[in-house]
């Protein structure tokens, strides 16, 4: 980890947003620069990836991440993606990247109806994403929050991130191995916790590394997810 | 003026808990016989009369129904001026 | 804006006043007695306007003015060092150290959850949350103090499930974290839930703001929703009497929240309070912006002049009165130089926050209301002395009698509780029964739906002792390795079988719950919820409740800093337990040092500091067992109780001790019980007291604390103890699969466990 501090963050903030100040201070916290991004603002020149925070962007009131999606940064973000640049969405980031149609499938409401923020087990599996780097099988403790984590997409589509390997992330149980049938906590789709485009490069995942970075609680398990992306960030910067 | 009714549905396939756990409440109550009970949304617009029904699919399909999770449909109204008039009293008895 | 800081002082004669008959039964009508009523004609000199005549009402009501606890709450000190803002303003706060402060209050909302758990628990959390920004300090973290009647009820569980969801939902939604809290299930609660939120914020000690108006000619301006006929009356008058089968019909009458908006309005505020552009800044709370604006002008000695019509309404035709009294959520009202305004408009638009100058400061002393659709010379709808309004309610010294219950239940025989010989296999299932039952099982259920981690900097998560905070400001500025300790606490059933004793009961085990993680007490909040004060049984136990609180707060120098009276929780006649819920924060002064309860390693010694007695009047055993509520409540000393906390704190803090875990419901069983689940591992343990194994297991008694040791250690703390002339036991060994309390008990962890954890949700989902 020789030098990250020449790696620049930018977080984006929608009115509603509220992790994006644990996502700066995670990021900080390990030793790269990480500056707010303003909703309006439409230059993300200068920085090396992007964030979009979990939060209730607008309230959630319509769909979560529906409104959020026409921002004006956003059709920068999705500029700045197709360009083969680092983006991750965490929870609601996540979801705003689905409305944004930067990855496939939607989150709905949890299937228990009820919020749910609880430590989970999840299952690095065998991906072409650039933010994480660790082998497959490997199990991450992180918590997750949200009341709409519960992932869904047509079959069709389900067959391609299976194909293009492009499920990062499942929920597991603590030794790794699958869950019975549909018994994710929020009912996702095949287990799935995160998944990226076909790229790698695009990355969304309901869970919250952000909150488990710097040890506060115990654990720095999150930490893992930031500093994968860092070899990837500086090829594409040409560093 | 016009006003559109939009009804934005889950699409078929798409398990709607909230239904679900209504209809076990119905059934608990002991009312027999529902076999499907979905709550999705309804979305009012009011409308000059300049707003046509292209427009609205368009709102919906832009950000008022997801398409991959939702199917939407439209039912216009046009009313006519006694129409407005009435509800218009109708506004000011309420209050 | 000169124009209007010209008016004269009294303009009484341009106003259209009521029939002095019609007057006399409209306020009668409106809640006040014909002499509050004597004393409004008193105060203004002739006979009120309408819109006069709702203002006085609402400001004179229980719920604003306090009339029926004012003297008796003067029994508190808010005395410290470290107290910065004391009682008055919208939230206490203190210093922490290092230029931090943190404000901090409590406040009920049981009346509007009772009609509507979500929206009334919600708007609970967004109503105590605008107090703590209003401060100037960023809200950090939540608890809740929430009492409901038994689960066995459909109606319970709907309001326990709803209420639960409401605070989820708003405190989720603004990003502010829920990190513990407590909650009872009592039938004394059937008719009247209680729903309690305290809310703490963090600021650098110089963003400390008052809600004081001043310098005429400034600009009174209202941020944030639109007003509408939401909650007219709403707080006020429910909190204000008793429930009858009316109270159903009140329900449009209880406010819908908007976390987003709030959300918005946090971020709006503390950025214009940053850059020093506010001279002051209110919440609109109950009696909405009558009682924000009069407050204002009262504590800053000056008048102020309002144009109802300038107020961005939701819906049309609304009377002056009626926008005066509204209690729409979200707006907060400012108090803006001329020359600042358009950099407040500024920032509020970046925010698409609604920001409108509605009036201005005077210097007449006087609280004018106009509504410019009027004609001019007829236009002024209320002109009353702010402070006379603000401060002049009247103040009662209700009777009081101590009811003929207490010396009934006080002197009820237990004996016959312990005379039986229990067998291992009755223990038990006791002990199992009291595990899953409603007061003592698992709260993860709850939990579960509350984002606690949210701003990162959640040291402990919830079920702890006490819940941590680091002091930081994350993502802004450095995180510190300090923290915030937060409890919340109080046995409703002790305090109505000794309110004196129940009240020091409550401080007690917050402060217990705080030396666990090893925090010292620095200040408390109160939230005291009552019957009818009008009732001179319900009353008594007020006053004793308070003697009590305030007697235990001196003794260990605690100040008060804030607190809220919540009186008529009665229904059909029945009245709730007296429930004077303490919350205390704590300062710790190095996280990495924090213990929780679990057990960690096999191996270390199990130490019990205190010592049990017979004490079974009022507890948990009793109730779940035997179904009945009677005796007395434990005892407390208070001498031994702090010497208690001192040595577990201290040892804490010096890094001595494996894991602490207080004593309380259920006894030393639940106890080990907990400590057990929580570290996964069993127990061995010999509880050698010599007393029936019913009171050695499931006995009450305070102060004491369950600590693990590891070996090396344990001299160390033994010496400690003996100094400080504690008594204590060494009662057994952390290992195996089992908790095992010799010739008593043997249960595997897992069975324990499951019963713990699975109960609540059970009990939630039943049909």
């Amino acid at each position: 980890m020789s030098r990250v501090e020449d790696l620049r963050f930018g977080v984006v903030t929608f009115p509603g947003s509220n992790c994006e100040q644990d996502a700066v201070h995670a990021l900080r916290h390990l030793g790269y620069q990480a500056d707010y991004i303003w909703h309006q603002d439409t230059d993300l020149n200068g920085f090396d990836a992007v964030v979009l925070p979990g939060g209730f962007s607008y309230g959630d009131y319509l769909r979560c991440g529906a409104v959020a999606r026409f921002s004006p940064v956003m059709a920068e973000v999705v500029g700045y993606a197709e360009s083969g640049r680092p983006v991750i969405g965490i929870c609601n980031g996540f979801q705003v990247l689905t409305e944004a149609h930067l990855l496939p499938g939607a989150l709905i409401r949890n299937k228990g109806l009820k919020f749910l923020c609880q430590n989970v087990h999840l299952r690095v599996e065998e991906s072409v994403c650039k933010w994480v780097d660790l082998p497959a099988g490997t199990v991450l403790d992180i918590p997750i929050s949200h009341n709409e984590g519960n992932y869904i997409c047509d079959e069709e589509t389900l067959a391609g991130l299976q194909e293009n390997a492009q499920i990062v992330l499942r929920y597991c149980e603590p030794d790794g191995s699958r869950l019975s049938g549909g018994s994710a906590p929020n009912g996702a789709l095949d287990d799935i916790a995160g998944i990226c485009n076909q790229r790698g490069n695009v990355f969304g995942l309901m869970p919250h590394p952000e909150r488990v970075t710097d040890g506060v609680s115990g654990s720095k398990a999150g930490s893992v997810v930031f500093t994968a992306i860092a070899t990837y960030a500086r090829e594409v910067a040409g560093r | 003026m016009k006003q559109y009714k939009i009804f934005v549905t889950g699409k078929q396939g798409i398990f709607d808990p909230a239904g679900e756990t209504a209809r076990h409440a119905l059934d608990n109550l002991g009312y027999i016989g529902i076999e499907n009970l979905r709550i999705d949304k309804y979305i009012q617009l009011d409308t000059s009369d300049t707003v046509t029904a292209e427009m609205v699919k368009e709102m919906c399909e832009k950000l008022l129904a997801n398409p991959v999770i939702e199917d939407f449909l439209i039912e216009e109204t046009v009313m006519t001026v006694a129409e407005e008039a009435a509800e218009q009293t109708k506004a000011e008895a309420d209050e | 804006m000169t124009e209007e800081t010209r008016i004269p002082a009294a303009i009484a004669d341009s106003i259209e006043t009521l029939d002095p008959e019609l007057a006399a039964q409209v306020a009668v009508q409106l809640g006040l007695t014909l002499d509050e009523y004597q004393g409004v004609i008193a105060v203004q000199g002739r006979v009120p306007s309408l819109t006069e005549l709702y203002i006085y009402s609402l400001m004179w009501s229980e719920h604003c003015s306090y009339k029926h606890s004012k003297k008796q709450l003067r029994n508190f000190s808010s005395e410290g060092e470290h107290v910065l803002q004391g009682p008055g303003e919208n939230a206490g706060v203190i210093s922490v150290g290092d230029g931090w402060a943190v404000a901090f209050k409590m406040e009920s909302h049981n009346h509007p959850s009772a009609i509507e758990p979500y929206e009334g628990a919600a708007t609970g959390v967004g109503g105590i949350i605008r107090d703590i920004f209003t401060m100037g300090a960023r809200p950090i973290a939540c608890m809740d103090s929430l009492r409901f009647g038994t689960l066995d009820k459909p109606r319970q569980r709907y309001l326990f499930d709803g209420a639960v969801a409401g605070i989820g939902s708003y405190g989720n939604c603004l990003g502010v974290p829920t990190v513990g809290g407590e909650v009872y299930f009592e039938e004394a609660y059937e008719g009247n839930c209680l729903i309690n939120a305290f809310a703490i914020g963090l600021m650098r000690e110089e963003h400390l703001t008052r809600a004081v108006g001043s310098g005429p000619g400034n600009l009174v301006v209202l941020i944030g929703s639109s007003t509408g006929r939401d909650g007219i009356g709403g707080a006020s008058v429910l909190a204000s009497q008793e429930f009858d089968e009316a109270a159903e019909n009140k329900r449009p009458a209880v406010q819908v929240g908007d976390p987003f908006e709030e959300k918005l309005l946090i971020e709006v505020c503390l950025e214009l309070l940053k850059r020093g552009l506010f001279v002051a800044l209110g919440d609109l709370g109950a009696a909405g912006l009558t009682s924000s604006a009069s407050e204002m002008a009262s504590r800053g000695g000056v008048g102020i002049d309002i144009d109802v019509r300038k107020v961005p309404q939701r819906e049309t035709a609304m009377q002056p009165f009626e926008i005066m009294v509204s209690e729409s959520q979200e707006r907060m009202l400012a108090v803006v130089k001329p020359k600042d305004f358009a950099a407040v408009e500024e920032v509020c638009k970046r925010w698409s926050v609604a920001c409108t100058a509605i009036g201005t400061i005077t210097d007449t002393g006087r609280f004018v209301v106009r509504d410019s659709s009027l004609p001019v010379g007829s236009d002024i709808v209320a002109d009353m002395p702010a402070e006379m309004l603000a401060t002049s309610a009247p103040e009662y010294d209700p009777p009081m009698a101590r009811p003929a219950y207490l010396d009934e239940l006080q002197q009820a025989d237990l004996s016959w509780l312990t005379k039986e010989e229990k067998s291992i296999e009755t223990l038990n299932s006791e002990l199992l029964t009291l595990l899953g039952s409603a007061n003592i099982c698992s709260r993860e259920w709850i939990w579960r739906q509350y984002d606690h981690q949210v701003q990162a900097n959640t040291v402990l998560l919830p079920g702890a002792d006490a819940a941590v905070l680091r002091i930081s400001d994350t993502g802004r500025g450095s995180a510190t390795n300090r923290g915030i300790a937060m409890s919340t606490d109080c046995n409703g059933r002790y305090c109505y079988l000794d309110p004196y004793v129940g009240a020091q009961i409550a401080l007690a085990e917050s402060a217990r719950n705080l030396a666990c993680v090893g925090a010292a007490p620095a200040a408390i909040t109160d939230c005291l919820n009552f019957g009818n004060p009008e009732k001179p049984e319900v009353f008594y136990t007020f006053h004793k409740a308070i003697m009590g609180l305030s007697d235990a707060c001196r003794y260990y120098g605690i100040p008060v800093i804030s607190g809220n009276v919540s009186f008529y929780n009665e229904s059909f006649g029945n009245a709730i337990y007296p429930t004077p819920v303490v919350g205390m924060v704590g300062i710790v002064d190095d996280i990495s040092q924090i213990v929780t309860g679990a057990f960690k390693q096999q191996g270390d010694t199990i130490i019990l500091v205190g010592q049990t007695e017979d004490e079974l009047g009022g507890s948990e055993y009793l109730k779940v067992l035997y179904g009945q509520v009677t005796g007395r409540p434990p005892l407390l000393d208070l001498e031994l109780e702090g010497d208690v906390q001192r040595v577990v704190r201290e040892a804490v803090r010096d890094g001595l001790l494996q894991s602490a875990h207080d004593c309380s419901e259920g006894g030393i069983a639940i106890t080990l019980a907990e400590c057990c689940i929580a570290g996964g591992i069993g127990a061995l343990v010999d509880l050698d007291d010599e007393l029936p194994a019913v009171a050695s297991l499931f006995s009450e008694t305070q102060s004491r604390i369950v600590v693990s040791v590891s070996e090396e250690q344990v001299s160390e703390l033994i010496t400690r103890l003996q100094q400080a002339q504690v008594p204590y036991s060494v009662i057994g060994e952390i290992g195996g699969e089992s908790l095992s309390i010799e010739g008593k008990l043997e249960v595997p962890i897992a069975q324990i466990a499951c019963t713990f954890s699975q109960s609540l949700e059970k009990m939630v989902k039943q049909r």
